[in-house]
């Protein structure tokens, strides 16, 4: 009873982590499913033939692609201007700070069938064509907070002494950000462009305001769940989140490998 | 502040950071602000009798429209994204107070976990909700054999769309209670069973104030987005379970009905605005002195 009583806690955390991916597992598992009808709900019997002809169903692989190439420019993009904000709210004060710092919390605060929504209207009113464009400049709009609070949260946890010993030393500004902060700042920035590419490509609320008639991967999720997903669909889905659990790992152990090496040799 | 700052040549540092705001906020401006104020102005443009086609105007009734027509769908998404909401707390708390105070060298994989569901599709976890609460599945069994559904199921029910809810935005919830809780300093808590206090008393005496932060800040990160969700109630509810997110998307984009869409947008968004700030008034005041 004791033992139970002190693992109690810790066998809790790993319910609510099971939890999580319990929703995951059951795509993973339909992945490998040879679906009895058109939807993909219950188990059949074992198939491989999904995963060995992944863009065997029409659109699917184009629109996989597409929603790639939107969330890697709506990152890139949205990754050097938020992290610019960052820079601009941590490490400098200026009037206006706050109305900055209240726009950048806004847009993570109205529901996002709002965010679609209004800028459907303004799409509408300067009669926009709707599509790769549209969607992009959407995904950055709203991914741009999200990098900015990543960002803020790796530069406020920095030592400031650190850039004042360089400035001390006569380095100019941008010589401090090159060689110091963003070294430093690294890690977060990646971090948030990470969850940054993960919001994008996954978006469909705003993206479904925004696209008109092009398709992106959550878009053509949707309207095949009328008709029944393609199995195709689960197993590019389960390739995305393994291959993006793999690597974020393997970052976390050479990280840690890095920081115990460098505590070693101090 | 740093000392450099403070001394330096403060009109051009003053100058470099509004270089450095310059795009991001233009952009937030002009995608963000700007369609804000035309979904107002399109919120009181007028019929021509013609579907999809409308003009200007100060058309006010639009509001009156939308709220009669629509008042269920209001009150339905905010008491949803409530239940989901306490739900979630109960759910992240354990398991954020233990990575942030109890999991050592488990710590970063943890965290690298709860962010891990954000690579997998949200419309296909939404969709294996179908499939693990189905009539046939363990859990509706289970629950029915102990005679504990209403319905005797959980698809199509408003259980179903409070259950896709709390597990959809969970995440949001872990993250800011983990910050929270991992700036606590655990000799405080340490020190509460040192004056011979007992866990509980501890924990609503110190950890629970001090990680206060966290969950207004995680209760409004799962809130905001739970009140305007419609995939959770389009996937996993019956007709009588939809939400304002469901009617503001199916007039905007099925029924080309742009001012009742963006009226209901307005309400939605001054309702939000309204619960959030007498919220965190009273967090603020009561809870955290």
């Amino acid at each position: 009873m004791a033992w139970l009583r002190s693992k109690l806690l810790g066998i809790v955390a790993v319910l609510v982590l099971v939890y999580l991916f319990v929703p995951i597992a059951v795509v993973a598992v339909l992945s490998f499913n040879n679906p009895e009808g058109k939807f993909n709900v219950s188990w059949n019997e074992f198939s491989l033939s999904a995963w060995g002809n992944l863009c065997g169903v029409a659109g699917v692989c184009q629109s996989f692609i597409l929603s790639i190439e939107i969330a890697l420019i709506a990152t890139l993009i949205a990754t050097v201007f938020g992290t610019m904000i960052a820079l601009a709210l941590v490490r400098y004060r200026f009037r206006g700070r706050g109305a900055a710092n209240s726009l950048i919390f806004l847009p993570m605060a109205t529901p996002e069938v709002v965010l679609g929504a209004s800028l459907l209207a303004l799409y509408l009113n300067l009669r926009l064509p709707l599509g790769f464009w549209t969607i992009l400049i959407a995904h950055i709009m709203f991914t741009i907070s999200f990098i900015v609070v990543a960002v803020k949260a790796r530069l406020q946890g920095m030592d400031p002494r650190l850039e004042e010993a360089a400035q001390d030393l006569y380095a100019s500004p941008w010589q401090t950000f090159r060689f110091v902060t963003f070294p430093l700042v690294l890690p977060g920035i990646l971090g948030a462009a990470l969850l940054g590419f993960a919001l994008s490509f996954d978006d469909f609320i705003i993206s479904n305001f925004a696209s008109g008639t092009t398709v992106t991967f959550p878009i053509f999720i949707w309207g095949a769940a009328q008709r029944g997903i393609p199995v195709q669909v689960y197993a590019l889905a389960t390739l995305v989140f393994a291959l993006a659990l793999v690597g974020t790992v393997l970052g976390q152990i050479v990280s840690s490998r890095r920081r115990r090496k460098l505590a070693a040799s101090s | 502040m740093t000392i450099a700052a403070a001394v330096g040549p403060a009109r051009r540092r003053a100058r470099i950071a509004y270089l450095l705001l310059l795009p991001g906020i233009a952009w937030l401006a002009i995608f963000f602000i700007i369609p804000l104020i035309s979904l107002f102005f399109t919120s009181l443009q007028v019929s021509t009798g013609s579907s999809g086609k409308y003009k200007a105007g100060f058309n006010w009734r639009n509001y009156v429209e939308a709220l009669s027509e629509y008042w269920e769908f209001f009150l339905r998404a905010l008491i949803y994204a409530g239940f989901a909401t306490v739900l979630a707390l109960v759910i992240a708390y354990p398991l954020a107070y233990f990575i942030a105070l109890k999991a050592g060298r488990w710590r970063a994989l943890m965290l690298v976990l709860v962010v891990a569901p954000f690579f997998a599709s949200f419309l296909l976890r939404t969709y294996a909700w179908k499939t693990i609460l189905a009539d046939d599945a363990v859990i509706t069994q289970t629950l029915n054999a102990l005679h504990l559904l209403p319905d005797g199921r959980i698809l199509n029910t408003s259980i179903a769309v409070i259950a896709g809810l709390t597990y959809n935005f969970l995440p949001f919830m872990i993250l800011p209670l983990y910050a929270a809780l991992d700036k606590i300093d655990p000799r405080l808590i340490e020190a509460g069973s040192d004056l011979y206090a007992s866990p509980f008393t501890t924990f609503r005496k110190v950890t629970w104030p001090l990680s206060m932060p966290g969950v207004v800040a995680g209760t409004l990160l799962t809130f905001i987005p739970a009140a305007g969700d419609y995939i959770n109630a389009e996937l996993l509810g019956s007709t009588k379970d939809k939400m304002i997110g469901n009617a503001i998307q199916t007039n905007f984009i099925e029924f080309r009905d742009y001012p009742m869409a963006s009226a209901l947008s307005f309400i939605l968004m001054a309702s939000i605005l309204i619960i959030v700030t007498v919220y965190i008034r009273r967090a603020g005041t009561e809870e955290l002195v």
